[in-house]
């Protein structure tokens, strides 16, 4: 930080000025905020308690601790200002369109938070008895009788906790139907073009991967498929409509080879706000799907989760699902957990965690559901896919659309960086990106595209955004195919330049250390 | 066509033009890869058509309104999720757009609030753990402490997993379920209603094949055990010991983890800044020692230098992730719960360590006097001699239908041993209660007035 020893000045423009620093380092309404470990210490807190009767005597087993733990507090003032002005750095949806491909970042309605916040969703303990908790039973049920209508499927299992969690679960049925037949098989098969979390579940669950190839047009390679089925193989991953935005047509076939060959589909649901209301994946022939509530049905992201992942059933793996879950008898709703399981579901592969899952995300998705109604939710898919078709015709005049080709895409249109001139690639138009304002696309992904750039923008935004959008596209896309050399220093209008993440991933620092101990560990 | 619902922008006529510019004469030309028998015209069966807010309020708030709230009743229950007081300041930060609704912070320039705020709570969970570095959440405890025993047998390379009998019992379930497809040998006991922890006996039984010892501290019937000496014989052994913390307030009194020689802590998150919400969404605490930090699951934040120099931070050691590494990856973690870290990291930065200290104190006074007044109840014993702010007590009959009766009353008077264990005649007088800052005098009152009616 410097000093400017000008001191006080009068605000009138004068060339130049704006390069120069700033006393504080910020720049008006770019507030910089030093580390919570810098500003607070030990003694601060911004929390009364009631007075206390002298200390009484512990009964902590003599573990005392004894010594500082080192965590900083501040007042309630500089506590709301440190997390105001952190927040202030992060993009968001509700600040513009979020084109995060196979993310579907589309507004968060802020009913859906006050109706999670009621005190009786939110202010209830996982293990009242069941008669207190009706209400809160009875919307994980509905909320199940909605997922199932929706999908034509047979069951759900409500509990996991994310998507690559509902991947988990689906994948563990699998095996537990496989088995229950004697017929454990080793091998899960994974298109090129899926997402990282599907051959990492698989190993998770204890199976070994092969990939198999996608067409030039950017589908399930079906043959190559076929020929590699066989006793081996217990199932396939296959993510629907796809990660190059595009539906597979041939999924039905996809499904009969997989079940002639003795193994079972597992659908990654991403991408289920592209055909939620005209498609129903049970009349796809798949076993079995997660559908991550944090994109499709709009509960928020949060910056990484918390997400909510549950997983629709065929019949033949209802059997497998995980415990607890939710059944309605004459007395009303009562949780199915390891006790009362042995009776109708002994062939449940177990528990997944602790609780019953995500509550908090269950009131937020029935309550979008409600309001969209099954009318609405139709509508949800027809405007994300007319949406992202709009951005692809209105971009493939100028950008590489590789499957553009192919027809019409679904909810997310592909890209890529060929074409650009001045070695410059995907990255470099991604910040360029965020200096016009917006978050960029997905980058680099799918795997099978080289510099991939995927364009989701979702059913949320008006034509005026799309079209702004499209605007700012266009003159980015144009000075990369121009090799316009100053992409390489973009984003200059962001709180940070470009982060040197080889030096973080080099010499990792993953905690705050105080000066003196950071120059004791050198 | 034709909805104009109040979450779509597009009217008609936008669309029309859209379709236009698309190529397409109808709304159908776009799903034409979709195979005819999958093609669903017309309505789905069973399911309403759209509401306005009002009405989905209404109808809502009639469920909401058929559970018992914890915060309108005498309240004891704890057995991992705890119910403690969350600062306003708390709900309404991280309602702001900017948290709320931003996504994995995989362009940092845009998105350093949530990178900051996560170095900062990683920070603040290592310290209060004992442990070098932490990461930037999991799930839950209870996933976490699966993860934490799948990450001891890539350090160790061995497969056998001893868990202490004072371990949740969901978390043993989790573990169980996981152990099942990974050929993981997991050596679980029933715990006893002692006074001692099961520390002792897992002395003995450690020897040169375990992977991990997993402690639970303080249990789950609340008892408080010394790590020490179970850390030393683990690590005579090459295993390693793990512990876990479902009650994280109680570490503002109590020594850390780490500092017993912990290798990874792992810990469930809710009691601080998250609500109960009836058992999710919590947040999954993950510290470790430095030398095992490439053998981590999930996000990592780490603090490096942008083009002019400037401080910033990043997630980093990518290359143990799934989007990298594949099925070679760590884990297949992707969506965590930064929300809810969040959320952790701002109750926890209100409270400081001073306040955090105080609130422990709070708890640690309140359950004593509650656990005095109930073992004063004819045929009522205290279990524990060391608690922290939830401690069990044995009764003379069986505790399930006791807290179904006392739920009747209005007091949601703790959680029975039968409800965690059925079956387990050993277990099932037993009660465990929490007692944290929220309980008054009056409710405990409340409680032990009722508990000698039923008992009688």
């Amino acid at each position: 930080m410097s000093i400017n020893q000008g001191g006080w000045k009068p605000t009138a423009p004068e060339a130049g000025a704006a390069e120069t620093g700033t006393f504080t380092g910020n720049r008006a309404l770019m507030l910089e905020q030093p580390l919570l470990f810098e500003i607070g210490d030990t003694e601060t807190t911004g929390v009364d308690f009631q007075a206390r009767s002298a200390a009484s005597e512990t009964r902590l087993g003599g573990l005392e601790r004894n010594r500082e733990i080192g965590l900083a507090g501040l007042s309630e003032p500089e506590m709301v200002r440190h997390y105001t002005r952190l927040s202030r750095q992060n993009y968001a949806i509700d600040l513009g369109l979020f084109p995060l491909g196979s993310c579907t970042m589309k507004h968060n309605p802020r009913l859906n938070e006050k109706v999670a916040r009621m005190p009786g969703f939110a202010d209830i303990h996982p293990l009242q008895p069941a008669d207190t908790v009706q209400g809160a039973l009875e919307l994980i049920e509905t909320l199940a009788g909605w997922l199932i209508r929706l999908t034509g499927m047979h069951s759900v299992a409500m509990s996991p906790k994310a998507g690559a969690h509902g991947e988990l679960c689906g994948l563990l049925a699998i095996r537990s139907a496989l088995e229950a037949r004697g017929d454990a098989r080793a091998v899960i098969l994974v298109p090129e073009s899926a997402h990282g979390t599907n051959p990492a579940t698989a190993a998770f669950a204890g199976y070994r991967v092969e990939n198999i190839p996608a067409t030039a047009a950017g589908r399930v390679d079906l043959d190559a498929l076929k020929s590699r089925l066989g006793p081996d193989v217990a199932g396939v991953m296959i993510t629907n409509p796809n990660t190059c935005g595009l539906f597979e047509p041939e999924m039905i076939e996809i499904s009969r080879a997989v079940h002639e060959a003795g193994g079972l589909v597992y659908c990654d649901g991403a991408n289920f706000n592209a055909i939620v209301g005209r498609v129903r994946p049970g009349d796809l022939g798949i076993d079995a799907m997660h559908i991550n509530l944090h994109k499709t049905f709009s509960t928020p992201h949060g910056g990484g989760g918390p997400g909510s992942g549950p997983v629709v059933f065929s019949e033949a793996l209802s059997p497998f699902a995980p415990l607890p879950f939710v059944e309605q008898s004459a007395d009303g709703y009562a949780l199915v957990e390891e006790e009362t399981a042995g009776e109708h579901h002994g062939k449940s592969f177990g528990r997944m965690v602790a609780f019953h899952g995500q509550m908090g995300m269950f009131t937020r998705a029935l309550s979008y559901m409600m309001s969209h109604g099954a009318d609405g939710l139709r509508q949800v898919a027809e405007d994300a896919v007319l949406n992202a078709n709009y951005v692809l015709r209105s971009m493939e005049d100028l950008l590489d659309a590789p499957f553009g080709a192919s027809g019409p895409c679904m909810h997310e249109a592909l890209f890529s960086d060929k074409g650009f001139g001045g070695g410059l690639g995907t990255l470099d138009l991604a910040k360029a990106l965020i200096d016009e304002g917006y978050h960029p696309m997905t980058m680099y992904f799918p795997l099978v595209v080289h510099g991939a750039m995927l364009v989701e923008p979702t059913e949320t935004e008006s034509k005026a955004a799309l079209d702004q959008f499209i605007g700012a596209f266009r003159s980015v896309a144009e000075r990369a195919k121009a090799g316009d050399e100053t992409l390489k220093a973009a984003p200059i209008h962001a709180p940070r330049r470009r982060l040197d993440e080889t030096l973080a991933a080099r010499k990792p620092v993953l905690v705050y250390r105080e000066p003196e101990q950071a120059e004791a560990a050198e | 066509m034709g909805n104009r619902m109040r979450y779509l922008p597009l009217s008609d006529a936008d669309r029309r033009d859209m379709l236009g510019v698309v190529g397409a004469d109808a709304i159908d030309d776009l799903f034409v890869d979709v195979p005819q028998a999958a093609r669903l015209d017309g309505k789905i069966e069973g399911l309403p058509d759209h509401m306005s807010e009002l009405e989905v309020e209404r109808r809502l708030g009639a469920l909401a309104r058929r559970n018992m709230v914890a915060g309108e009743v005498p309240f004891f229950l704890g057995c991992g999720a705890y119910r403690h007081h969350i600062p306003a300041s708390v709900d309404h930060l991280i309602q702001r757009g900017e948290f709320l609704t931003s996504y994995t912070p995989y362009q940092p320039e845009i998105a350093q609030g949530t990178l900051q705020a996560l170095f900062e709570f990683q920070t603040q969970v290592a310290r209060l753990f004992g442990c070098d570095v932490a990461n930037a959440s999991m799930y839950d405890g209870s996933t976490a402490c699966w993860e934490a025993i799948a990450m001891a047998r890539r350090i160790t390379r061995r497969g056998k997993a001893l868990l202490s009998s004072g371990l949740h019992p969901h978390y043993i379930s989790v573990a169980r379920t996981m152990a099942k497809f990974t050929g993981d040998d997991l050596n679980v006991q029933i715990p006893a209603l002692t006074s001692a922890t099961d520390a002792n006996e897992l002395l003995d039984r450690i020897d040169g094949e375990t992977s991990c010892v997993v402690v639970q501290y303080p249990d789950l019937l609340g008892r408080v055990g010394d790590l020490s000496e179970l850390a030393a014989r683990a690590h005579e052994h090459g295993a390693l010991l793990i512990a876990v913390v479902t009650e994280p307030v109680a570490l503002g009194l109590l020594k850390s983890p780490g500092e017993m020689g912990a290798d990874i802590v792992v810990g469930e998150g809710q009691s601080i800044g998250v609500g109960l919400q009836f058992g999710g969404p919590y947040v999954g605490l993950f510290a470790c020692q430095e030398r095992f930090v490439r053998q981590m699951p999930g996000r990592l934040t780490g603090m490096t230098v942008d083009a002019e120099g400037k401080r910033g931070f990043v997630l980093t050691l990518s290359t143990r992730e799934q989007h990298i590494r594949r099925e070679k990856a760590t884990s297949n973690i992707c969506t965590s719960s930064v929300l809810c870290a969040l959320a952790w990291t701002m109750h926890m930065t209100l409270l400081g360590e001073k306040g955090l200290r105080a609130l422990a104190a709070i708890n640690h006074e309140k359950a004593a006097a509650a656990a005095e007044r109930l073992a004063r109840l004819p045929g009522v014993d205290l279990v524990n001699e060391s608690f922290f702010n939830e401690f069990t007590l044995r009764l003379p009959v069986e505790a399930r239908p006791v807290v179904r009766t006392l739920a009747e009353q209005g007091v949601l008077g703790g959680v029975s041993l039968g409800r965690l264990y059925p079956g387990e005649e050993s277990l099932e007088n037993g009660l465990v209660l929490a007692v944290t800052e929220t309980v008054t005098d009056e409710d405990v009152e409340a409680l032990a007035e009722a508990l000698e009616g039923v008992l009688a």
